[in-house]
Order: structure tokens, then C-alpha cells, then sequence
């Protein structure tokens, strides 16, 4: 079933607000300049709210919108609440950060509402043109946003490194497209799966498709920091002002994955919403778990040895992507619940690890490890709050990391790759020893004594309680995520 | 006559030189060309099986889609590059190394 044009608008609400909410910031920023101080803030965390408002109001159409371009399911829907919600604590985490404060922040704001639209329209598209032209809407902002402190060296390196390596990976992936429609005459994915199945894939087609996948998860890899597309991550992290680091390593990677099962699940294997199979002559699932090793064992081991946080925090964000991979690859109903889990608590734990270095950067202008300690003298407060993130990444219950691992690990087992699992709880472990390094030297290092306690900010203080209480009480509320994203996990599979 | 095929070689070529020019340059607006030539061969491939393939315009759609998609690639790399070599004073790549220690 597709929708037309204009009866589909209704659907869109949530990313018409956020584009209009976008252009009515930037008129408040220029034409009211003694209030644009407060006004811009304010403004943009409304239109967050307004959206979500309207995303929980608006319900799946379950049927292709704008003739097939965008879904409207039950997975969208997720999709959209959670990208909204991670955007919403970025802008409060972004308020009284001492890199971002000096310079004038009106497009900040912008390019944060456009950004999260267009990683809505990225995690829904059910088109290749649609995909590609939303793909690249999330990377030109966000590498706008990175080398957003236009007089710092290392924001400016960045930036133009994460463009080049993204401009770079969106082109082979690109390419892939081109020759997927080649192969099938289409660029709307269901008929692209109808093709693939009604046809069947043999001989050099399955080569041919092999490079195609091969050339597209290159683009789905840079946008989820996957190993072998992962060089840039370590680098942007540590030189983008620190709220945007942790905008990056929470929404686009979770819009990453929603389009990367989309794509896998809706275009390349056969089924009817809720459950899926193998496509003939493609084994996807392999190329998934082979990447997903590599990823988190190349994330984790790379993590041991860094000094920076911001750097070890990209690693470690480089090890999850591979266990939420893992999610991904044994393509079954459990394992999209296990990736949607895990996506939504690691929104919490990874924003609130940021937000402890921004809070740090503020006094001491550091991201050095080693000048944390002495942590639990000088605030005993931001060291339970870093503890309690750290544990919950590691996924040490009852912290809501544990939710997420136990999803995942789970799914695998449950459709009997024990040896991945295996893996996967191996580097868990691994991974335990480098947030563990993090909380000795704030716990138990002496450091220096004469560093006066640590002041956090008002806005900056509620953010960490925001944080903390899902951290800590959501392994509570269990039955209701378990019931919600088992309502999310469906995902819209008629053709055209 | 030229066929599908020829469009397709003329494509593979344009992308492994693109790949190629990425790989080597170390001038940033000379890697930047090296992209154009990735996105342009997938273009020639869209409009190629467009033509020769399938009934509908879809293909030549998504190469303009692509050609709008890249000019605004090309204006945010432009800008990151000319800020960079003001405070670099240089578009050279490998001076811009302060992140790898």
C-alpha cells in the first residue's frame, strides 16, 4: 500500500516541526539579539518536545509514505522517539559546555533540529535515493557541527578528516546502489527484494551482489563506526567539542543501525514483517558476524591503551557498535528487539559518561585521564555518577547496560552461534578492565592535593541526575521496554 | 555501437581512479577531486542502466538527486579546507596530523 503526497504529510508532523522549528531559529537569531541568548535554547528544546508530542500522537500508517519513499511502522516510531530523546539531553548537555559557550551558539541549534530530522528520515527510508539523500543530510551537518569551533586546530582536523573519510564511504556505497539498481531496475527496496527473490540469485549475480553489499556497508559501516570503516571515529572524537562527540556516538550511530536493518531486513531477505529469513544465494549474516568480531575486539583492544577519555570513550563506542551488530546478524525477531534495547540504554549510559568530561573540561581543561585523580576528594558526587556510567557500559546489573547485553547476548544464543557469544562476553570482559582504570584513578589515586572541590553547574548537575535515574532504574521496568520493543520490532514489508 | 558494457568499464575505471586519487593525494582539494570521481561514476552507472535497462526514470533521477548531493558536499569541504589553511597556512594533509600523537 502506498500513500500519496499530501495525505502522507500528516505522518510527517514530528520532522515538519523540526525543519520549521529549524528556520524559526535561525530568524530569532539574527533578528532578536538581546534575547537570542535564551530564546534559541528554549526555543529548540520546545520543538523537541512539540515533536515527540507529535510522534507518540501521530501512529503508524503502516503503509509507504510519499509513494513509497519512507516507512511508517512501528519500528519508525522508535526510531523517532529515540533520536528526539537523545537530541533533547545533547542541547541541555551543550548549555554550559566552556568549549562550545564562546562561540555564538544560533547555529548550533540549527544544525542539531536538522541533524535530527534528517536521521529520521534516514532510520524510515524505504528508497535508495531517499537513503542517500537523508545519509547525507545526517553527514553534512554533523561535520558542520564537528568543526564547530572554527578557530581550534584540532576541531578543524576533524572535521575535515571525518568528511573525507565519510565523502569517501558514502561514494562506494553510492556505487553499490548503482549497481543494485542495475540489477533489479528499481530503487524502492521491497521490489528490489520481490526482484531478488521472484528471480532468484545464482551464479555471477551472486558474486555481483556479494560486491554490492560489500560496497554498501562501507556507507552504513562509517555511519555506525564499524571496523574496517571505523579510522575516523578515534580522531573525531577527541577533536570535536565534547557534546557533539556525545551527539555522535549515541544518534547517528543508532540512526546507522535502524536504516542498516531496514535495508538488510526489509531489501535483502525474505519476509513478512515480524519474521525473516535468508534470502537464496546472499548470506548477509555472515558478513554481519564477521564484522561484528572484528569491531568490538578491535574496539576493545584499542581502548586499552589510550590516555584521552574522550578517546578511550570512542573506542569503547566502536566495541558496542559490534555488539549491537551482533543483534543485527542473527536476523531473527529476538535479535531486532536485543538491537533496539541496546540502542535505547546506551542513549542513557553513553551521554552521561560524556557529560562527567565535559563537566571535568569545565574546571580543569583536561580529557587526560590521569589528571582525574584525587576525583572522589574533590567531588564524591560526579565520581558515583561516573561509576554508575562506566558499570552500566560494562553491563554489570543492575544497571541498564545489563539490559542491553543480556538482549544481545541472548538473540545469539538463541539461535545457536555459541562461539560468538562467547566472543562477545570475552571482550565484555576486556572492556571491563579499561572502565575499570577509569574509576581506580578516580577512586582510589591520590592526585594533587591542593585542587579545590570541583563545582558543577545547576544545569549540568540536573542533566546527571536525568541521566543517572534510568541508569539505575530501568532494569525495573523491565516488562514495560520488553513489551514496548516488542511493539516496535515490526517492520512495515508490503511492495510496491 | 556502444553498449551497456562500455558504460560500465568507463564507470569501474572512473572509480578505481577516484579510489586511487584518494588514496594518494596528499593535496586536500586534489583528494576532494578524487571524490567527485567516485560520486560521477555511480552517476554514469545510474544513468547507463536507466537507459539501456529498465522502463523507468528512476535511475536518472537519483544521478541529479546525487549531482545537487555533491555540489553541497563540495561547498562544506571547501569551507573546512579554507579554514584549515588559515590557520595552517597549508591544504596539505599530512601537516594536519595534531590528532594521531
Amino acid at each position: 500500500m502506498v500513500m500519496a503526497n499530501l495525505q502522507s504529510l500528516r505522518y510527517c508532523l514530528p520532522e515538519l516541526t523540526l525543519f520549521v522549528a529549524a528556520m524559526v531559529v535561525v530568524l530569532v537569531d539574527i533578528s532578536l539579539k538581546s534575547l537570542r541568548r535564551i530564546l534559541n535554547p528554549s526555543l529548540t528544546l520546545l520543538c523537541l518536545v512539540l515533536a515527540g508530542y507529535l510522534s507518540l500522537r501521530a501512529g503508524a500508517a503502516d503503509s509507504g509514505l510519499f509513494q513509497g519513499m519512507l516507512a511508517s511502522d512501528s519500528f519508525a516510531q522508535f526510531f523517532r522517539l529515540l533520536l528526539i530523546l537523545a537530541s533533547f539531553l545533547v542541547v541541555i548537555g551543550s548549555l554550559d559546555s566552556d568549549e562550545l559557550s564562546p562561540v555564538h551558539s544560533g547555529e548550533f541549534f540549527v544544525l542539531l533540529l536538522v541533524v535530527t530530522a534528517g536521521m529520521i528520515l534516514m532510520a524510515n527510508s524505504t528508497n535508495l535515493a531517499m537513503l542517500y539523500l537523508s545519509l547525507e543530510l545526517v553527514s553534512l551537518t554533523s561535520y558542520i557541527m564537528v568543526g564547530y569551533l572554527r578557530t581550534d586546530r584540532l576541531s578543524n582536523e576533524a572535521a575535515l578528516k571525518y568528511l573525507l573519510y565519510g565523502a569517501v564511504s558514502t561514494g562506494a556505497m553510492l556505487y553499490g546502489f548503482s549497481l543494485l539498481y542495475g540489477m533489479t531496475g528499481t530503487l524502492n527496496l521491497y521490489a528490489i527484494r520481490d526482484a531478488f527473490v521472484s528471480q532468484g540469485v545464482d551464479g555471477f549475480n551472486q558474486y555481483t551482489l556479494l560486491l554490492v553489499v560489500l560496497l554498501i556497508m562501507a556507507g552504513f559501516g562509517f555511519k555506525t563506526a564499524a571496523v574496517p570503516f571505523h579510522f575516523w571515529c578515534p580522531d573525531v572524537y577527541a577533536g570535536a567539542p565534547t557534546p557533539v562527540t556525545a551527539f555522535l556516538s549515541v544518534a547517528p550511530k543508532a540512526a546507522g543501525f535502524g536504516i542498516l536493518i531496514r535495508f538488510f531486513f526489509s531489501g535483502l531477505s525474505q519476509g513478512t514483517g515480524t519474521q525473516w529469513s535468508m534470502m537464496h544465494g546472499l548470506n548477509w549474516s555472515a558478513i554481519l558476524v564477521g564484522i561484528s568480531v572484528l569491531t568490538m575486539t578491535l574496539g576493545n583492544i584499542a581502548a586499552l591503551t589510550q590516555n584521552n577519555l574522550k578517546r578511550m570513550l570512542a573506542y569503547s563506542s566502536i566495541a558496542h557498535a559490534g555488539y549491537i551488530m551482533m543483534g543485527v546478524a542473527v536476523l531473527s525477531q529476538v535479535g531486532l528487539r536485543s538491537v533496539l534495547v541496546y540502542l535505547f540504554v546506551y542513549v542513557f549510559m553513553n551521554l552521561g559518561a560524556f557529560l562527567v568530561v565535559t563537566v571535568i573540561y569545565n574546571s580543569d581543561k583536561t580529557f587526560e585521564i590521569d589528571d582525574y585523580a584525587g576525583m572522589s576528594r574533590r567531588s564524591p558526587f560526579l565520581t558515583v555518577a561516573m561509576s554508575i556510567f562506566l558499570l552500566s557500559l560494562i553491563g554489570i546489573p543492575p544497571f541498564s547496560g545489563f539490559l542491553g547485553k543480556l538482549y544481545v547476548f541472548g538473540a545469539v544464543i538463541d539461535q545457536g552461534i555459541i562461539w560468538l557469544a562467547v566472543v562477545g562476553s570475552l571482550n565484555a570482559a576486556i572492556a571491563a578492565y579499561y572502565y575499570m582504570k577509569v574509576m581506580k584513578t578516580m577512586i582510589l589515586d591520590e592526585g594533587d592535593k591542593n585542587l579545590p572541590p570541583l563545582k558543577i553547574s545547576p544545569v549540568n548537575m540536573s542533566l546527571l541526575v536525568v541521566l543517572l535515574l534510568p541508569n539505575v532504574l530501568l532494569v525495573g521496568f523491565w516488562n514495560s521496554i520488553d513489551r514496548w520493543v516488542a511493539a516496535s520490532a515490526r517492520l512495515f514489508s508490503h511492495s510496491l | 555501437m556502444i553498449t551497456l558494457q562500455h558504460y560500465l568499464l568507463v564507470s569501474a575505471a572512473l572509480f578505481s581512479l577516484g579510489i586511487f586519487g584518494v588514496l594518494t593525494r596528499k593535496n586536500a582539494v586534489n583528494v576532494l577531486m578524487g571524490i567527485e570521481l567516485i560520486l560521477n561514476s555511480a552517476n554514469i552507472n545510474l544513468v547507463a542502466f536507466s537507459h539501456y535497462n529498465s522502463a523507468n526514470m528512476d535511475g536518472q533521477i537519483f544521478a541529479i538527486v546525487v549531482i545537487v548531493v555533491a555540489a553541497a558536499e563540495v561547498a562544506v569541504a571547501l569551507a573546512l579546507v579554507l579554514t584549515l589553511y588559515r590557520l595552517l597556512k597549508t591544504v596539505n594533509l599530512d601537516q594536519a596530523d595534531m590528532l594521531k600523537r
